[in-house]
Order: C-alpha cells, then structure tokens, then sequence
C-alpha cells in the first residue's frame, strides 16, 4: 500500500510540475482573495489583524477547492481509472498518495497566503511561525476530505459545482479550528485543543478514506 | 400493517396535539412557549438519530459486498429525504423556541452550528442523487456520502458537552432513566416521540414505495431503448 502511495503521490506532483496549474491558477487565486478581504476589511490594521486568521483560513479552504478539483480531474480522462486498476494498485495506497500530493501542493498555497498574509494584514511573522504545527495538521485533514469529495464528483458533469456544495460543509471544522486556533496563537497563547481537533479529524479522514476509496473505484 | 401506518400517525399525531395544547400545564418561566417541547425534541431525535442512522446502515449494507443491493440505495436514499425534512423542522421549531428564550432567532452554538452543517451535508447527498449517472456508481457514490455525512451525527450529539454552548445539555434522562420532567409533560413528551417516529416510518415506506416504482420506470425505459437501437441495427 505505501509503495503504491509513493508512486501516485509522485505521478500526481510530476504532472503538476510539468502543467504548472498550481502555479499559474491557484496560488493567484488564493492571493486574490486575501487582496479582495483585505479591500472589504478597509485599511484599519487593527481590523486587518483581527480578521487575519479567519480570512488565512477562509482563502486556504477556497484554494484547496480548486486544488482538489485539479486532483480529481487528473484521473478524469477516458481511460485513466481503468488504467490505475490494470496496474493492480492498492486502492487505499492510490487514496493516500493522491492525499499527500494534494497536501504538498496546500502547504505551496498556505507558505504563499501566509506571506499575503504578513505583508497586508501585518500579522507577527514570529507568532505566525508558531502555528505551524496546527498548519500541518489542517493541511493533512484538508487534504484527506477533499481527495475523497473529490473522488466522489470525479467523472460527473457537475464536478465543479457540486465539488463546493459537497465538500465546503464537510471542512466548516477545518476552518473553526485553524482559526480559532491561529487566533490564540497569534494573540500570544498557543493552539491548544484545535490542534487536537485538527489532528483527530485528518487522521479519521485518512482512516476513513483508505477504507472508502475503493468503493469509489470499483469498475461499473 | 402498511396500510395502518398512515391512520395510526395522523391518531397519533392528533392525541399529542391535544395533550400538548390542552391537557400539559405551561411551564414557571417559560410560559407557553414550553410547548415546543412535544414537538421539537421528537423532530431531532428523528432526524438525527432514526433518519441518518438508518440511512448510514443502509449505505454500509450496500458498499459491503455480500449484503449489496439495490433496495438498500434506494433506502437510504429514502431514509435521507424524509430525514432533511425532519431536521428542517428540527431547526425551524428550534428558531422559534430561541427567540423568546434566548432573545435571537440564530445563535453560533456548537449544536446549531453543527446541526446546520449536518443539512447541508445531507443537501449535498441529495444534489448527487440527481446527477446522471449509471445507477451502480451514483449508489455507491452516494452511500460514501451518507457514511461522511453520518460523521456528524455524534459531533451534534456531544457537542453540548464539548462546548458550552447556548443550547441545553440532556433534558429528559440524566443519569440512565432518571426522568427530569415528571406527570402529564412526561407522558406527553414520550408520546410526541412515538408519534414522530411512527409517522417517519410511513413517510419512509411510501418514499421507498415511489423509488422503487422509479427504479421500475427507468430501467424499463433504458431497456426500451435498447430494443429501438437493436431495431434500427437491424434495419
């Protein structure tokens, strides 16, 4: 199962290294948003640093949206899924190397926003550098929910509208956490239980996905 | 028995309005607002628990591949619908209890919070429903979706205790069976649950009925279809 991971997880950063989609579309994006929050907020830095870590969230959930669709739509073409199943891969491996591809390219997206994020919200650089931890456990449950929403849409017409409606409900926990966790950080405490709840959720996710994906993947 | 099903709901139903409205005495601080407790509980405890969890089991039977069928896709799917209309009601009657108590319609407590979320989550399963696809893969998509949604379901039930909330924490039975509420309003109480519960059964069994005329439907029409295409090869 981990060498299956490995490989998808290798095919899936490849592919992205070569079309530079991740690059050219969604980190834009993700900065557009923190552009477009900050222009709502008004140039108060006392209202731009109180709003910061809902906004950092808020813009990360909106690009891994598009990230995951991305993800999905890679194993879309004529083909593709037969193509996995001829190769014989373990199906909770192809899940969890999709996940760590796509959790490679939201720790892309969040080190871009988190620099968004000092330069026109003035946050603390040093107390930003704090939560890091708490990061890298949202990103692994972001990561595990939407390569699993995404599987679920792959294939449908509708990927990019039911994609947000789907899976937007199922990471409102990422983005209560990774708020209120950023918040207590940045207001000099630490994350505390968020980042429990953070890690708990991307572990069951994980557990849960390894479990599911085949069922996904099953020939009709 | 199916055809008492729908009878004994609306008795059912009609006693507890009764003992509701006429019979149960309003409640010290209160007032008569209290009466929301015959219907609102029972709603929930439809919705979240009765609804969502059989649509979960429903949705395991039909991934596992030895208990795979479609009876149980089309159930569960059935199990949701009804269920997203009881939690509607669920937050409509709790809205109205909320603004004479609490002084606001909406409040971000962790159990309306996560209840909101379980509704959106189950809206989702229901867009997906509707998604053309060969009914194999939108089963076994949408039996994916109930089993992530059902996640939720102990979140909103625990939330109470996780966060301090605004809503109230267990009300009835504290402590094993150890009632809080005594007299008429327990036995009304009690009643609403029984009559909510009968009354999801039957909506449940003439959805399931309607779904599998559908299923009947559709398969005819592609097999139709079919026979045309081979015609014309023919020809």
């Amino acid at each position: 199962m981990w060498r299956d991971a490995v490989l998808v997880c290798g095919k899936d950063l490849r592919i992205e290294l070569r079309t530079r989609v991740l690059l050219w579309q969604v980190v834009p994006f993700g900065v557009l948003t923190l552009v477009l929050f900050a222009l709502a907020l008004g140039p108060s830095t006392t209202e731009l640093q109180r709003g910061a870590p809902g906004l950092l969230w808020l813009a990360l959930l909106f690009a891994s949206v598009l990230a995951t669709t991305r993800s999905a739509s890679i194993e879309t073409p004529d083909g593709t899924r037969s193509s996995i199943r001829l190769l014989g891969l373990d199906a909770g491996g192809v899940f969890l190397g999709k996940a760590a591809a796509l959790a490679a390219q939201l720790l892309v997206i969040a080190a871009v926003l988190e620099l968004g994020l000092l330069v026109f919200f003035h946050v603390n650089a040093a107390r930003l550098g704090i939560a890091t931890p708490l990061e890298l456990c949202a990103i692994a449950a972001l990561a595990a929910v939407g390569t699993l929403y995404g599987a679920v849409v792959a294939g449908t017409d509708v990927a990019g509208t039911l994609l947000p409606l789907l899976v937007l409900p199922a990471l409102a926990p990422v983005l209560i956490a990774g708020e209120k966790g950023t918040a207590a950080v940045l207001a000099g405490g630490g994350p505390g239980r968020w980042a429990i709840v953070l890690l708990v959720m991307a572990v069951a996710y994980l557990a849960v996905g390894t479990l599911l994906y085949g069922s996904l993947e099953e020939p009709t | 028995m199916d055809r008492a099903l729908g009878p004994t709901s609306v008795a059912l139903v009609a006693v507890t309005v009764w003992l509701g409205l006429w019979v149960t005495p309003p409640d010290e601080t209160q007032g008569n607002f209290v009466r929301l407790l015959y219907l609102h509980p029972a709603l929930a405890w439809v919705a979240l628990y009765l609804a969502f969890g059989l649509a979960a089991l429903s949705s395991a039977l039909y991934l596992w591949p030895r208990t795979r069928s479609q009876r149980w896709d089309l159930l569960a799917a059935s199990t949701v619908e009804v269920g997203v209309v009881f939690l509607t009601l669920t937050l409509a009657t709790g809205m109205l209890w909320g603004r004479p108590v609490w002084g606001v319609w909406w409040t971000w407590d962790a159990r309306l919070t996560s209840t909101a979320l379980l509704e959106l989550l189950f809206i989702g399963y229901l867009a997906m429903r509707r998604v053309p696809a060969d009914p194999h893969v939108r089963a076994r998509r949408c039996a994916v979706l109930a089993l992530l949604a059902g996640l939720d379901v102990p979140i909103v039930h625990y939330s109470v205790q996780w966060w301090n909330g605004l809503h109230q924490d267990q009300s009835v039975l504290v402590g094993g069976f150890h009632f809080k509420i005594h007299g008429s309003m327990l036995w009304t109480l009690l009643l609403s649950f029984v009559a909510m519960t009968v009354v999801f059964a039957w909506m449940v069994r003439r959805r399931y009925e309607l779904a599998v005329r559908e299923s009947a439907v559709a398969d005819a029409a592609l097999h139709e279809a079919v026979l045309e295409r081979r015609a014309e090869g023919v020809r």
